[in-house]
């Protein structure tokens, strides 16, 4: 079935296939040549490494300025991510119910924090809240993180609303369950993959979150990419390559859920009977 | 009749109730906050405020000289109740924007007034500070008199008005937002360019391959994807130095003698920042050619067409919407970047971001930042447009 | 299950809203210094000891100054921070606009007890410094000697840093062109004098790194990412202690200027914030800071340090003081604005 390449073919074939070598490398490279250096038992970030090492990792489980901005971001995190859940779940159960206009003027507003660029709704945030007592404050850090992760999960829920059949409600509640026994042995279920994949989307979005925090955060409220981001600037210490390592470990792990909620989800309808 | 109208209508208001909380929710956290910002580019309540009659009366002035002897009296008096009083410093701040130094002298002068009624008010004045008597001193604070202005939305164009009132460009070298909205613009345009020269080929090498291998190759552009902004920047900032690996690998190689200066400048920004938006032009590309699949490159090639020919003249033109929704989300994304340049840029690479979050918490000129934002929200806004039309248009009628 | 974990979630939820107001009223006592060495020191010598001595917990922050820095923060409303330390321009004109609560003198031990230069209505000298050439004497043999080598590329090629404003960064740039430094001052008072050193900074402006946080200097040093730096001489102090770093100061054109301790106006912890100042101007407690900081401290009866190579290294010792130029607060009072405005559109071009 293959055509002979004429010389000059072959030769951009190759130079292709070499150029995306490069572009991978460039894509890996950062992540891939900064975890081995969180390792390195000199101080030095460069190669060749002097010697394998925890030291920064128990720096930064030891140092009174990471482990609590680790804490910080557990704990905004969580809190943002049930907010975020809780509200983009029931907006798209709701969303699926209405249509016409107003179904896409609120999609569009519930996207939206997702189009603005970051620091707008920063500084508009910080104007706001600091008339209300909100800035350097863990409630009003959590409502910002929870505005910005609950876009991911209206997405994901309704996503696997698309795919979801109504006659198996109607069936339900003609065997005389009420709405609510419905949603919650029906409904749920079913959509449950992708609240959870929305959770964890808000929560990567809250845990990895730079800018809005730069403008909200007090000294009480730093986050880990918060003293990351101070890090950088005003010293590079392994400590950090360390920090970036955890950070990069954690996103692994989440995508990771994800992906495994995916493909579970693909099965799922897969094995579901034909209509 | 009853029981038919209420399974009408129940799922329907249900549906609101449903949708009500987060609406809510998104009022007040997002929609609310950002108009009140956006408003403010054009609000001027400061100087109303704290001198409600004499924001009147100078609303009155026609401009020529200086404003009625009876005008400066209310002033006096004005900023005689307004001492110690914070309406004052809202004010001095806000005129301080118009003349750099007004600040001081409306503080100083609200503390050496004198006691009693002067017979000639512009002179009791102008022995606390000259400039009192000077007619651009009070045209500022006829053009900061509001409750509206233009003047933050001139400002944000490197534009003014003079005491006369007409719009004219600002001296040069505080002329500032003009060569940083075409930066932002520019720096932009080169990370789509480079994301679409390193994206494209790599889209088309993963779309022609078979899935087994192609989607563990997409894994490994979904991983940088993932990994956060920050955690990325920071490693090209350690990268990058002077003594980092970049360095350090050309230098064994013996293709540079001196370590070049790769961080904190634009070639830092420019680096990370292709890095950081690369997968997002990969990631529409690769979904768009997998819908054209190998079937027209290999008709034309049956036709007799080289393979490189058949690329440009059959492929190329069919991925067309897939690098246009690239750009677009690659462009548009970069418009916003703040974190990447702050750090691995030099003071010359910094983007229209910086200035926002500049004038929000590092001075106070909320007009400004206010001005800045919507320059970058309609410009975002209008990409956005143009970027559902085309990611949407294979499927709507045309 | 579902319904376990939905119900733990709310039960957070709530305990995060029950937690989090108590958390805004009872805010700590925030100290904000300049962080790195210098803040390291005063944790030492004077967070951790006030929080034994009286049980006021303290909370840190770090700023790089700027006085709309405060300012926004007095006219939001949003005093989050009780106790900071600023430069001479910034407690002038913030005094002056009532952004610091008034000092009790009698509480602090009398006007009499600091140096001239620590006393005001609104705030207590806290520490004095110098900012200078720096250098890594491992890198560079031959070190500079004067401004006006930062300048020559020929000698020196590669990058330097200087601070993102324009305070020192243009009296350095005057020196570097030959002004004499009882001279600077009245240059710059003149628009010419301003233009020459924008001129001279454009001459090397390609070349200049810009830091905002006392701490990047060293860092650049240290990393070989610039050649030369203005840094404040007591961090590469102690860079040299803590990080065996060959850091050298050129003490020669070196600005001096004291730094003081405000309490916000509005500020919720004021009478602790106040505590804390005296707490921190004590002589018994300022006479343990120059050895960790390699700073000068500003009360007079504060004993000066044992350790001879640290009293060398004292912007306050008197032949680093002679070769210095004092920071002219009263022209900085006057025109940092126009100044920071005029140097911020030439920076970003």
């Amino acid at each position: 079935m293959k055509m002979p390449l004429a010389p000059v073919d072959r030769v951009l074939r190759w130079a292709l296939v070499g150029l995306c070598v490069l572009v991978f490398i460039f894509l890996l490279v950062p992540v891939l040549a900064v975890i081995p250096l969180s390792f390195n038992a000199g101080s030095f970030l460069t190669y060749p490494m002097t010697g394998f090492s925890t030291r920064w990792y128990t720096d930064f489980f030891t140092s009174p300025r990471w482990l609590p901005s680790l804490w910080n971001s557990l704990f905004i995190g969580s809190i943002a991510t049930a907010i975020a859940t809780i509200l983009g779940t029931a907006a798209a159960l709701g969303l699926d119910r209405l249509g016409g206009v107003a179904k896409q003027a609120l999609n569009a507003l519930f996207l939206m924090p997702v189009v603005v660029p970051v620091v707008v709704i920063g500084s508009s945030l910080y104007a706001s809240f600091a008339a209300l007592g909100l800035t350097a404050s863990y409630p009003g850090l959590i409502l910002a993180h929870a505005l910005l992760g609950a876009p991911f999960v209206v997405i994901t829920v309704a996503a696997t609303l698309s795919g979801f059949d109504r006659r198996l409600l109607s069936a339900a509640m003609s065997l005389g369950a009420t709405p609510w026994q419905a949603f919650r042995r029906v409904t749920l279920p079913l959509i449950l993959p992708g609240v959870v994949s929305g959770g964890v989307f808000a929560f990567a979005t809250s845990f990895d979150e730079i800018v809005v925090t730069l403008f909200l955060a007090g000294p009480q409220q730093r986050t880990l990419p918060l003293q990351m981001f101070d890090g950088v600037r005003e010293q590079i210490s392994p400590t950090i390559t360390a920090a970036a390592t955890l950070l990069f470990l954690v996103s692994l792990l989440l995508v990771a859920v994800i992906e495994w909620l995916r493909r579970r989800g693909e099965r799922l309808q897969a094995s579901a009977p034909a209509e | 009749m009853r029981q038919p109208m209420s399974r009408f209508l129940r799922p329907r208001f249900s549906a609101w109730l449903l949708v009500l909380p987060l609406f809510l929710f998104s009022a007040a956290t997002f929609v609310v906050p950002i108009v009140m910002m956006l408003a403010r580019s054009v609000q001027d309540p400061e100087l109303s405020r704290a001198f409600p009659q004499t924001a009147a009366a100078l609303a009155l002035w026609d401009g020529r000289d200086l404003p009625p002897a009876s005008s400066i009296d209310t002033f006096i008096a004005e900023l005689r109740d307004a001492r110690g009083t914070e309406g004052l410093s809202f004010a001095a701040n806000r005129l301080n924007s118009e003349i750099s130094g007004f600040r001081s002298m409306l503080l100083r002068t609200a503390r050496s007034l004198p006691r009693d009624r002067q017979d000639d008010p512009v002179a009791a004045l102008a022995r606390i500070d000259a400039r009192w008597g000077e007619r651009s001193t009070w045209a500022a604070m006829r053009r900061a008199s509001g409750p509206f202005t233009d003047g933050f939305l001139l400002a944000a164009l490197d534009r003014q008005r003079n005491d006369d009132g007409a719009v004219v460009r600002v001296a040069e070298e505080r002329a500032v937002f003009v060569t940083v909205l075409l930066r932002t613009l520019w720096i932009s345009t080169l990370v789509t360019v480079f994301c679409l020269l390193l994206g494209y080929p790599v889209a088309y090498l993963l779309a022609s391959m078979p899935g087994r291998i192609a989607n563990p190759l997409l894994v490994l552009v979904l991983i940088p994807f993932w990994t956060s902004v920050l955690v990325r920047t920071t490693a090209w900032v350690v990268l990058l130095q002077r003594d980092g690996m970049v360095n350090g690998l050309l230098q064994r190689l013996g293709l540079i003698e001196q370590p070049l200066t790769l961080i904190y400048n634009r070639t830092g920004v420019l680096i990370a920042m292709v890095h950081v938006l690369l997968p997002l032009m990969v990631l529409p590309l690769y979904s768009v050619m997998k819908g054209i699949g190998r079937a027209p490159m290999l008709a034309a090639m049956s036709l007799g067409a080289r393979p490189f020919e058949a690329f440009l003249r059959v492929y190329l033109p069919q991925s067309v919407a897939g690098i246009g929704a690239g750009c677009l989300l690659v462009f548009i994304s970069a418009l916003g970047y703040y974190v990447t340049p702050e750090l691995a840029g030099g003071g010359g690479d910094q983007m229209i971001s910086y200035f926002i979050a500049f004038y929000t918490n590092r001075t106070t000129n909320w007009g400004l930042a206010g001005a800045l934002s919507l320059i970058l929200l309609v410009v975002t806004g209008l990409l956005y447009v143009a970027y559902a039309r085309l990611s949407r248009g294979p499927r709507a009628p045309a | 299950m579902i319904w376990s974990l939905a119900k733990r979630a709310l039960t957070v939820l709530a305990l995060g809203a029950l937690l989090a107001p108590g958390d805004a009223a009872a805010r700590d006592l925030t100290v904000v210094g300049w962080g790195g060495s210098s803040q390291a020191a005063q944790r030492r010598v004077y967070y951790e000891p006030f929080t034994a001595q009286t049980r006021v917990p303290i909370q840190e922050d770090s700023w790089s100054g700027g006085l709309g820095v405060l300012r926004t923060r007095v006219q939001a409303g949003n005093v989050t921070w009780d106790v900071v330390q600023v430069e001479a321009d910034e407690l002038q004109i913030g005094c002056d606009e009532g952004l610091y609560e008034r000092i009790d003198w009698a509480a602090m031990g009398g006007r009499d007890s600091f140096m001239r230069e620590a006393v005001s209505d609104c705030g207590v000298g806290a520490v004095a410094w110098s900012v200078g050439l720096a250098y890594d004497g491992a890198r560079l043999r031959e070190g500079p000697t004067s401004w006006a080598d930062f300048w020559n590329l020929q000698r020196f090629p590669g990058q330097r840093t200087l601070r993102r404003g324009p305070k020192y960064t243009l009296e350095i740039a005057l020196m570097s062109d030959g002004v004499p430094a009882s001279e600077v001052y009245n240059l710059l008072r003149t628009p010419a004098g301003v233009d020459r050193a924008f001129r001279r900074l454009d001459q090397i402006k390609p070349n200049i790194v810009w830091w905002t946080a006392g701490a990047q200097p060293g860092q650049l040093l240290a990393s070989g990412e610039v050649v030369m730096a203005a840094a404040y001489t007591s961090r590469m102090f102690a860079a040299r202690r803590d990080d065996n770093r060959d850091l050298r100061v050129v003490w020669n054109g070196s600005i001096f200027a004291v730094d003081h301790w405000v309490v916000l106006r509005g500020s919720s912890n004021r009478d602790n914030a106040m505590r804390f100042i005296q707490f921190a101007t004590r002589p018994e407690n300022q006479s343990r800071f120059p050895a960790l900081s390699f700073q000068g401290v500003t009360n007079l009866q504060a004993a000066l340090p044992s350790d001879a190579g640290v009293a060398a290294s004292l912007p306050t010792q008197p032949d680093n003081l002679r070769v210095a130029m004092p920071l002219d607060v009263e022209f900085w009072v006057d025109n940092i604005e126009e100044l920071t405005q005029r140097f911020n559109a030439w920076a970003a071009r």
